[in-house]
């Protein structure tokens, strides 16, 4: 290796790489005092840049208000058609709680919150701002908790009101002859609805680490949380009997309903499955970014 | 101070980069030169604790970076201008990253200002042009106030006017003793640039070297010459191991004898010499000749192209 002495050096050299030095400043030399440099970065720090990021992208705050919207209205369709007639088609046709009619717009609220999850790391992974995310901070484990913890507060947040909003409007213009069910007794029914969008939330955060693509994200998202389901429920019980009640989608429902259902699990052990199933995705999604190349 | 000390990386049956060895200085400017798939981004990434080395190893200050406290400040980096959220102001892109670190956001207004963004900063960095897109990568890097700043292929899609500032910057960084280590494959972006090179090819390094010695080697064998009595000058050079050739009617060009020779026979003749030009290869011809076999795709010169 060769040696060339560093250009502080102010007299000429054949390097016009030096005069050029001479020009301007152009950072100030007060460089230690510009920066606090004390201690490791810490989670409430990652998160924060993560929460900055999260609401300053104007799509991602105006999705997550459109889940609420589509939570109250669809509520108020279901529970309206099904005061108008038995016969009504879709999800009312089966729903007969009140509760559960004016909570029938999660379907679509779902879907959003778990593409939303999707989005906001695939996203970054297409762009490549996933690399500087993870260079900047080091460890990359704080970044998947600092996504986790910002996505499962702006859901528990916005969506804890929604669900409230549609269990009261859905019963308000529900016309089925029960009594309205006022909201201090179906608080277990609106926290579980809450912690259950919060989970599909957290498995598309985890399925956007894992495939790092949005469109195989959303694709795996839909397909084996949403759609899956509803196609095994076509075979025979028999056959899915013994674990289709394990799905995201049926111990989710569980924590959903106040009404026992035989097909479905209790909700205390439900809490318990559901949360395996978010806690293991996100597990496999942190093991995985630790063994990728990023 | 960045080591990189037998540095391997296989993608499959691909050796992207292949023991590769070299530390860059503070003080300078580093120039990475290497033709298009050599390895200069996938050492990058190494170096950012983001591709793991097959073997080998990557340190910036004697520890590799991931295990800094606030990486940010240890080493700004621009790996891809277009690593952004297109519908992200720049200035909540910019302080997002900041928060990270603890860096307050004064300095995210600072950066902005250095790059000459300032005026721009609460627009979506979406709608910037390919320029301005670069100087938000380097203000990302600039962020931290770091002491080595690391960036990959800065100068693409910059116009003339942004090179000559993004040299200036960077001159500026390492003239208050930053590292600053720099990727290109174009000699030409480099060469007002760099103090120091080091060039790869194939992912093995090819050439550590200062920018004099790389001139050093720039200087041709040959020497083109012009004088009143061509003929008699020939005659006067000729000997063991120097070859003549005329160029055309007025000027010969002599390998075999450097110019100081060349115009201490002229003058004991008596000759009157009139163009003494020692033959000065460009550095980019120094380096297109140092990578020939290290590039992947050549083009066949010869072929002519039907349009
Ligand atoms: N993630 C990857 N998987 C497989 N091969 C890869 C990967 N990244 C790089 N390579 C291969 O490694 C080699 C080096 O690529 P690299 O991008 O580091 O080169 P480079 O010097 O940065 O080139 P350029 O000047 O075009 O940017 C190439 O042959 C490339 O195809
Ligand atoms: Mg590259």
């Amino acid at each position: 290796m060769t040696t060339t002495t560093p250009t502080t050096d102010p007299t000429p050299t054949t390097n016009p790489a030096s005069e050029a030095a001479m020009t301007t400043t152009i950072t100030p030399t007060t460089r230690p005092s510009t920066v606090t440099r004390s201690g490791r970065i810490r989670l409430p720090q990652v998160t924060r840049g993560e929460w900055i990021k999260f609401w300053t992208v104007r799509s991602t705050s105006i999705t997550l208000l459109a889940g609420a919207v589509a939570t109250v209205a669809f509520g108020m369709i279901f529970s309206l058609v099904a005061e108008s007639g038995a016969e009504a088609p879709g999800p009312a046709a089966f729903l007969s709680d009140p509760v559960d009619l004016a909570l029938g717009g999660i379907g679509i609220t779902e879907m959003v919150v778990g593409v939303l999850g999707v989005i906001i790391v695939a996203g970054e992974y297409s762009t490549g701002l996933i690399r500087t995310a993870f260079a900047a901070v080091g460890r990359r484990w704080t970044v998947i908790a600092g996504k986790v913890a910002v996505l499962a507060a702006s859901i528990t947040g916005v969506m804890t009101v929604a669900v409230t909003a549609a269990v009261v409007a859905g019963q308000a213009v529900y016309g089925g002859g029960e009594p309205t069910v006022p909201v201090t007794e179906v608080l277990d029914v609106i926290a579980g609805t809450t912690v259950y969008l919060v989970g599909i939330g957290l498995i598309g955060v985890a399925l956007g680490f894992i495939l790092r693509s949005t469109a195989g994200g959303i694709g795996t998202l839909v397909g084996a949380v949403f759609i899956g389901p509803n196609l095994l429920q076509l075979l025979p019980d028999s056959m899915t009997d013994v674990f289709l009640e394990y799905l995201p989608s049926e111990s989710g429902a569980a924590i959903m309903t106040r009404v026992s259902d035989p097909d479905l699990l209790d909700r205390g052990p439900a809490y318990v499955v559901f949360g395996a199933w978010v806690l293991g995705l996100l597990g496999l999604a942190t093991v995985l970014v630790h063994r990728r190349d990023a | 101070m960045i080591e990189v000390r037998n540095l391997t990386k296989a993608y499959g049956e691909t050796l992207a980069v292949d023991d590769l060895s070299f530390t860059v200085r503070p003080g300078i400017v580093t120039g990475f030169l290497g033709p298009n798939g050599s390895g200069k981004s996938t050492t990058m990434r190494m170096i950012l604790g983001l591709d793991a080395p097959t073997s080998g190893t990557a340190t910036v200050g004697g520890r590799p970076l991931a295990e800094h406290d606030r990486p940010l400040t240890s080493l700004g980096f621009l790996l891809d201008a277009g690593a952004v959220h297109p519908k992200r102001p720049a200035h909540d892109h910019l302080r997002s990253l900041a928060v990270t670190n603890g860096l307050p956001v004064s300095r995210v207004d600072h950066v902005l200002d250095v790059v000459g963004l300032g005026e721009v900063g609460r627009r979506r960095s979406g709608g910037f042009s390919l320029g301005m897109g670069q100087r938000l990568g380097i203000a990302a890097a600039l962020l931290g106030d770091p002491e080595v700043v690391m960036l990959d292929e800065p100068v693409n899609g910059l116009d003339p006017e942004g090179i000559l500032w993004i040299r200036h910057l960077l001159q500026n960084l390492a003239a208050e003793g930053r590292t600053v280590f720099v990727s290109s494959h174009l000699m030409s972006e480099m060469e007002l640039m760099a103090e120091h090179f080091v060039i790869i090819g194939r992912g093995r390094l090819i050439s550590d070297i200062s920018a004099d010695d790389l001139r050093a080697t720039a200087k041709g064998e040959s020497t083109d010459v012009r004088a009143d009595r061509l003929g008699d000058l020939v005659g006067l050079l000729r000997a063991d191991g120097v070859e003549i050739v005329s160029s055309d009617r007025e000027t010969i060009t002599v390998h075999g004898r450097t110019a100081t020779e060349i115009g201490g026979v002229a003058r004991d003749a008596g000759i009157t010499l009139h163009a003494l030009v020692p033959e000065q290869r460009s550095l980019e011809d120094v380096f297109m000749s140092l990578t020939a076999d290290a590039v992947e795709y050549h083009a066949s010169a010869a072929t002519p192209v039907a349009v």
